[in-house]
C-alpha cells in the first residue's frame, strides 16, 4: 500500500490529542516514517484517535486525519470513511460547544419541539438527537464542548436549555423497595465510585465463588440456571459462554455490550453509572469462565457518567490486583478496557460493534460464522448485554437452583424494564419475568395525569406497539413471542389517550432512516421509502388510494425483514406494521 | 501426498429438489448454478470476494428465519435451498424496484434489464418524489467520469481499490445510511488523491456510474452504439507483463480498452497506460 498523505498538517492542539493517545511520534526533519506491523496492529485505536481530536477542537480537520492516518497507517480514504460514519464526529468547520437535543419519541412527549424551537433562536449550535437514553427525567440534552468534555442534562426547559454545565446527573432513582431488588440493590445506595463501598456490600465475593467454581463450573451453573440473553435475542447464556471457552486460545475477547441506542431503553445506563464494580467483577468471570485474557467494555458514545464510572473503575481494580495480572492471586490474567462509541445505533449489533472496536465503519458482517467463532479481530468472542453480565453474577452468587426460581420455567431469574413516556413515575423497575404488563404500570404509577391509555411500545423503536387488551400478558420471552410482541430491549413506553401517533410512527420512521448503516439496499433505501409513505399518508396526500399506500408499506416491511442483513433492518418496520394492525396511524393532517 | 492422490472433498446438498455436489467452500450460488440455475448479482462480480451487500441474489434457506445471500453463504452439508419460493421473488423485486427508484440504471446494461423484467420490478411505483442519489457527473480529467447518480453502492470498486485488487485505497465508502456514497478523503478531486487512474474500479462498475471519459462524452452526444462496435483482442505493448487487452472499436476508432475478467494474469485489471494510453492510435499528428 502506498500511502499518500494530506497536505494539510495538523494543529498543535490535534497533534498534542493524538500523541497524548499514541505516544509521541517519532519525527525527523519533517518526514515521518511509520509503517509495518506495529502500526497496522494499532488500527484498533482508530475512533479513539478519532474521538481525541473531536474533544479536544470540536471537528476532525484535515490535517487531524492527515496525521491519525500516518500514526496509525490508515489510507486516509479510509479514515474518512470510518469518521463519517458516526454522527457524533464532526468532519467540517470546527464549531464551539454543541448541545444535542432528544427529539425521540419520549422527549417529545415532554416538549422536546420547544427546545428545539428556543436554540432556533439562540447563538448555540445544536442537533436533533435520537434517544440519550436519558429518558425517565426527560427532556433531555447532551453537551460537547471542545476541550471540556461531555455532560447530559436532564429534564431541561426552555430557560436551562443554553446553560452548559457538566456536573454529573444524580443517579437514575429506584422507586421500589430494597427488599425486592437484586439487579439493582446497589443503585442509589452504595458510592459507585469507591471499590470499598462495594467490597462492602458484598462486592467481590462472586469472582471467589466463581474461582472456587472453576471455569466448567461457572458455566455449568449458567446452564442450570436458564439464563438467557437480556439483549433482545434471548439467547442461553451458558451454550454462548461454552462456545467461546471452548474455542482454541489463547487469543480469544469478551465484551460488555454497554451500546444501549434502543430509544426508550436506559436500564444499561443506570447499572453502568450506578454499579459499574459489578459490571468489571462479571467481566472478569466472563474472561476467567471461558480463558480470555483481554475484554472491552463498548459504552455508547451519549453516556458520559457511565464512561467516567467505569473508567475509574478499572484504574481502581487494577491497583486493587484485581484486573490485570494472577488476578486476585489466582491463575489467571484478566485486562479491561473501555471503548466509547460515537454515535451510531447499529454499533449495538454485535458484529458491527467489532468493526467498531477494531477501527472500521461499524457495518455488520455475515452470520455465520458466529462470534463464538470468529468475533472481534476475527477470534472468538463472547458479547453479551450489560444486564445479562448482572444477571450472571447473580446466578454464580445465589446459586443457579435460586436464580432459576424467579420468573417462569423458560424465562428465568429477574428482569429489568424500562418504563417511560406517560407514565408518573418513569424509572427503571425490577420485577421477576412473568409479571404483567398492567402491573409494571402500575409501579410506575399509571398512566399521566389519569388519563386513558392509548398504547404501549413495548421493545423500542424496533418493538411492537400493544394496547390495553395486553395488559393482562405476563412479560416473559415466551408469552411475548406467542402474542406477536417482543420484550426486545426492555423499554416499556407508555402514550395516553390522547397522542397523536401519525408524528410518534414518523419519527419512528426517521431514526431507522437516519442510523441505517447504509450497506445493504432493503435498509438503506427501504427505511427511506417507509418514511416517504408514512408522511403521504399522514399529510394526506396518497399515492393512490390509501390501501395502495399499506400494501406498498407493507413490501417494504417484507423485503426489510426477510433480506436485511441484521437485525437493525429486520426490525425497522416491526412497530410500523404493529401501529398499522392496531389502526393507531394518527389521523391525516 | 501427491497431486493425483488428492481427494476434493465434496459436499452435497438440495437445489430445488435436486441433489447438488459441490467441492467443499463453494457457495450457495455456486451450487445453485452447478443445478443450472442462474441468479441475479450485482455487488458480486465474478473476480471478487462477495461484499454482500445489494441482496439480489437471496435465496430460501430451509430453517433459517430470514432469506440468505447466496453470493457469500457458504453451503453446508444437506443444506435444502429454494430459490423461485414467493418469499424469495418477492425480495428480488423489491430489491431491484428500491435500486431503480433511487438509482439512474438506464446504462446498466441489458442484463440487469432483463432481471429487472423478469422480476415484474416497477421501481416507479414509490411516486415521482422519491428520494434520488441523483448528482452531477464528477468530470476531473479526460480519462474517466464519475456518475454517482447512477451509483448503486455495491462496493466493488472501493474493493477493487482496495484490498481485492489495486490496494491503493483511493475511496470508500463515506457517510451513513442513504447519505452514504463513495468518496475520497473530504471529497478531494481524484489528481490530490492516492488514484493512480489504474481504472480497475471502471472495470468492475455494474451500473455504468464509473465511465471511461471517451465513452461517457459518446453516450452524452447519443454516438455510442455497441451495435456497431467490434472488440480486438491483443496483448500490451507498454511493458513485458503482457496484460491482455480487448481494443472496443466503432467506425474503426478505438472507443474503450477493457480486459477479460477471465483472463488469468489480469483478472480485468490493467494499469493507466494499458487502460487510457491509446489514444495515439488514432492521432492524426507525425510519429
Amino acid at each position: 500500500m502506498d500511502l499518500r498523505a494530506l497536505l494539510d498538517r495538523p494543529t498543535d492542539a490535534e497533534r498534542l490529542a493524538v500523541d497524548d493517545l499514541l505516544g509521541p511520534s517519532e519525527e525527523f526533519n519533517g518526514r515521518v516514517a511509520y509503517g509495518g506491523h506495529e502500526a497496522r496492529a494499532r488500527r484498533q485505536l482508530l475512533l479513539p484517535a478519532l474521538h481525541a481530536c473531536q474533544d479536544a477542537v470540536g471537528s476532525i480537520s484535515r490535517g487531524a486525519l492527515g496525521y491519525i492516518s500516518e500514526r496509525l497507517t490508515v489510507p486516509p480514504a479510509e479514515l474518512y470513511g470510518v469518521a463519517t460514519f458516526y454522527s457524533l464526529f464532526n468532519t467540517d468547520e470546527a464549531r464551539g460547544t454543541t448541545v444535542h437535543v432528544c427529539d425521540d419519541i419520549v422527549c417529545s412527549q415532554y416538549g422536546a419541539k420547544g427546545l428545539l424551537q428556543t436554540l432556533e433562536g439562540s447563538e448555540l449550535s445544536w442537533e436533533a438527537s435520537p434517544c440519550l437514553g436519558q429518558c425517565e427525567r426527560a427532556p433531555a440534552v447532551m453537551f460537547h464542548s471542545p476541550g471540556e468534555g461531555y455532560g447530559n442534562a436532564a429534564p431541561v426547559d426552555s430557560d436551562t436549555v443554553g446553560n452548559v454545565v457538566f456536573d454529573e446527573l444524580p443517579h437514575g432513582v429506584v422507586h421500589q423497595d430494597q427488599s425486592q431488588l437484586r439487579l439493582l440493590r446497589r443503585i442509589g445506595r452504595i458510592d459507585p465510585t469507591s471499590l470499598e463501598a462495594y467490597r462492602g456490600s458484598g462486592g467481590y465475593q462472586t469472582l471467589t465463588r466463581a474461582i472456587e467454581l472453576g471455569p466448567d463450573g461457572v458455566i455449568s451453573a449458567l446452564d442450570e440456571s436458564g439464563l438467557k440473553g437480556r439483549g433482545g435475542a434471548a439467547f442461553p447464556i451458558g451454550i454462548k459462554w461454552r462456545g467461546v471457552a471452548d474455542a482454541p486460545g489463547p487469543d480469544k475477547y469478551v465484551i460488555a455490550n454497554g451500546d444501549e441506542s434502543e430509544p426508550g431503553t436506559f436500564k444499561d445506563r443506570l447499572l453502568m453509572e450506578g454499579d459499574p464494580f459489578a459490571v468489571i467483577e462479571a467481566m472478569t468471570i466472563y474472561g476467567f469462565a471461558t480463558g480470555s485474557t483481554k475484554g472491552y467494555i463498548y459504552v455508547r458514545g451519549e453516556y458520559p457518567t457511565a464512561e467516567k464510572r467505569l473508567r475509574d473503575a478499572i484504574v481502581m481494580a487494577s491497583e486493587a490486583g484485581l484486573l490485570g495480572t494472577r488476578v486476585a492471586n489466582a491463575g489467571f490474567d484478566f485486562d479491561l478496557e473501555v471503548r466509547r462509541g460515537a454515535g451510531a445505533y447499529i454499533c449495538g449489533e454485535e458484529t458491527a460493534l467489532f468493526a467498531s472496536i477494531e477501527g472500521y465503519r461499524g457495518e455488520p458482517r455475515q452470520k455465520p460464522p458466529f462470534p463464538t467463532q470468529h468475533g472481534v479481530f476475527g477470534r472468538p468472542t463472547g458479547i453479551n448485554n450489560i444486564e445479562t453480565l448482572l444477571a450472571a453474577l447473580e446466578v454464580i452468587e445465589g446459586g443457579a437452583g435460586e436464580f432459576a426460581r424467579v420468573g417462569t420455567e423458560q424465562s428465568t431469574g429477574p428482569k429489568l424494564f424500562c418504563v417511560s413516556g406517560a407514565v408518573e413515575k418513569p424509572g427503571v423497575f425490577e420485577v421477576p419475568f412473568g409479571t404483567t404488563l398492567g402491573e409494571i404500570l402500575a409501579l410506575a404509577g399509571g398512566v399521566r395525569g389519569g388519563r386513558g391509555l392509548g398504547a404501549v411500545l413495548l421493545g423500542g423503536a424496533a418493538g411492537v406497539f400493544v394496547d390495553f387488551s395486553f395488559l393482562d400478558m405476563p412479560l416473559t420471552f415466551e408469552d411475548t413471542r406467542e402474542a406477536g410482541a417482543t420484550l426486545g430491549s426492555g423499554a416499556v413506553i407508555v402514550f395516553d389517550e390522547n397522542c397523536d401517533f401519525g408524528p410518534v410512527l414518523r419519527r419512528i420512521a426517521r431514526f431507522f432512516e437516519e442510523e441505517s448503516c447504509g450497506q445493504c439496499v432493503p435498509c438503506r433505501i427501504g427505511t427511506v421509502r417507509q418514511s416517504e409513505a408514512l408522511a403521504r399518508l399522514n399529510d394526506g396526500e396518497t399515492l393512490g388510494t390509501v390501501a395502495d399506500e399499506l400494501e406498498r408499506l407493507d413490501d417494504l416491511a417484507r423485503v426489510m425483514t426477510d433480506a436485511s442483513i441484521c437485525g437493525l433492518g429486520q426490525t425497522a418496520a416491526s412497530a410500523i406494521q404493529s401501529a398499522i394492525r392496531l389502526q393507531l396511524r394518527g389521523a391525516p393532517a | 501426498m501427491t497431486m493425483t492422490e488428492r481427494e476434493i472433498s465434496t459436499i452435497t446438498a438440495q437445489v430445488n429438489g435436486e441433489v447438488v455436489e459441490v467441492p467443499d467452500g463453494s457457495t450457495i450460488l455456486d451450487a445453485c448454478r452447478q443445478a443450472g440455475l442462474d441468479l441475479p448479482t450485482l455487488c458480486y462480480g465474478p473476480t471478487m470476494t462477495a461484499a454482500n451487500a445489494c441482496r439480489v441474489c437471496v435465496v430460501e434457506l430451509e430453517g433459517s428465519r430470514t432469506l440468505v445471500p447466496s453470493c457469500s453463504r457458504k453451503l453446508e452439508e444437506g443444506m435444502d435451498i429454494r430459490t423461485g419460493t414467493e418469499r424469495a421473488e418477492h425480495s428480488r423485486r423489491l430489491v431491484m424496484e428500491l435500486l431503480g427508484s433511487a438509482s439512474e440504471l438506464d446504462r446498466s446494461g441489458d442484463q440487469l434489464d432483463s432481471w429487472i423484467e423478469d422480476a415484474g420490478a416497477e421501481p416507479s411505483r414509490f411516486g415521482p418524489k422519491a428520494a434520488t442519489v441523483a448528482a452531477q457527473p464528477k468530470i476531473e480529467d479526460d480519462l474517466y467520469v464519475r456518475d454517482y447518480g447512477r451509483c448503486i453502492l455495491c462496493y466493488r470498486c472501493v474493493d477493487a481499490c482496495g484490498v481485492e485488487h489495486q490496494n491503493t485505497f483511493a475511496i470508500t465508502v463515506a457517510g451513513r445510511g442513504f447519505e452514504a456514497h463513495i468518496s475520497t478523503e473530504f471529497d478531494v478531486a481524484l489528481p490530490d488523491s492516492a488514484c493512480v487512474y489504474c481504472g480497475n474500479c471502471i472495470a468492475v462498475c455494474p451500473t455504468g456510474a464509473l465511465v471511461g471519459k471517451v465513452e461517457f462524452d459518446m453516450r452524452e452526444d447519443d454516438t455510442w452504439d455497441e451495435s456497431r462496435q467490434g472488440v480486438t483482442r491483443t496483448v500490451c505493448a507498454y511493458c513485458g507483463v503482457g496484460c491482455n487487452l480487448d481494443l472496443h472499436t466503432q467506425d474503426g476508432k478505438i472507443v474503450n480498452v477493457t480486459s477479460p475478467h477471465d483472463h488469468d494474469v489480469t483478472l480485468g485489471n490493467l494499469c493507466i497506460k494499458g487502460r487510457f494510453g491509446w489514444s495515439y492510435v488514432s492521432s492524426a499528428g507525425d510519429v
